[in-house]
């Protein structure tokens, strides 16, 4: 498990039905591609979030695939829908197994 | 000593264009090879897709670099000079909002990014921009 890894995440409190907002993400990690090398000559492993996924009641808003060229802290900006109050729910995937959840309520308003 | 300065300069030059003409090459083949992946050989239409990058970034660390395409199921980066071309690919769900994405990559040197699109009708769209890299972001 990579250390200090901390998810932040933008929506807005609330929004009308049917309304499309802006959702911004960014999440604390050192994204190791395996193409450095260390002190000692030899490469640091691959460590790296290789899946991002943005789900809204159970539907999926965006599912992104992400390799070694995405940078540290990677930070994505998308769209969604939103067609009733409800709760997204953003998932990390680690390379190392670890699975990074955070969570934000949206009002209808 | 019958070697001038004009020959020098000749062949200075003729070794670089060696150097440059089988470098690109593989490069390019390694994209092409990861477009080829997720298309399956399928035919590319250039435009109906936007990406927005940059011109000159100064820190190839973090660059922002942005993707939409109406109509669009998937749209993958790819970063023609890194070791690695695939970037991300973004597929989006019933409640995607607009076939958008944007995100911060790694770019080891200047170097070309492409962005290919899938459509809903399975057609293939493509959009390419060059990025000059001032610092690279492989660690290099």
């Amino acid at each position: 498990m990579a250390s200090g890894v901390k998810p932040r995440v933008k929506v807005p409190k609330t929004a009308a039905a049917g309304d499309i907002i802006t959702i911004k993400t960014l999440i604390s990690h050192k994204m190791e591609s395996g193409q450095r090398k260390g002190d000692d000559g030899n490469l640091i492993p691959r460590s790296i979030i290789n899946r991002f996924t943005a789900d809204f009641n159970g539907q999926n808003v965006i599912d992104v695939t992400v390799e070694p060229a995405v940078s540290t802290n990677p930070y994505f900006e998308f769209e969604a829908m939103v067609p009733e109050a409800g709760e997204f729910k953003f998932t990390w995937y680690d390379d190392d197994g670890s699975v990074y959840e955070t969570a934000k309520k949206i009002a209808i308003g | 000593m019958d070697l001038t300065r004009r020959k020098v300069l000749a062949l200075g030059t003729s070794t670089f264009a060696m150097a440059s003409l089988t470098g690109l090459p593989a490069f390019a083949s390694l994209t092409d090879d990861a477009i080829a992946a997720i298309t399956g050989g399928a035919e590319i239409t250039e435009g109906g897709i936007e990406l927005t990058a940059p011109e000159i970034a100064e820190n190839g660390n973090t660059v922002p670099v942005e993707v939409a395409a109406a109509g669009a199921v998937e749209i993958a980066l790819f970063a023609s000079g890194n070791p690695t071309p695939a970037v991300a690919t973004f597929k989006f769900g019933p409640l995607a909002g607009s076939r958008s994405g944007s995100t911060r990559i790694r770019l080891a040197k200047t170097q070309d990014v492409v962005a290919i699109a899938k459509m809903e009708d399975g057609s293939f769209h493509k959009a390419s921009a060059t990025v000059k890299v001032t610092i690279g972001g492989c660690g290099g």
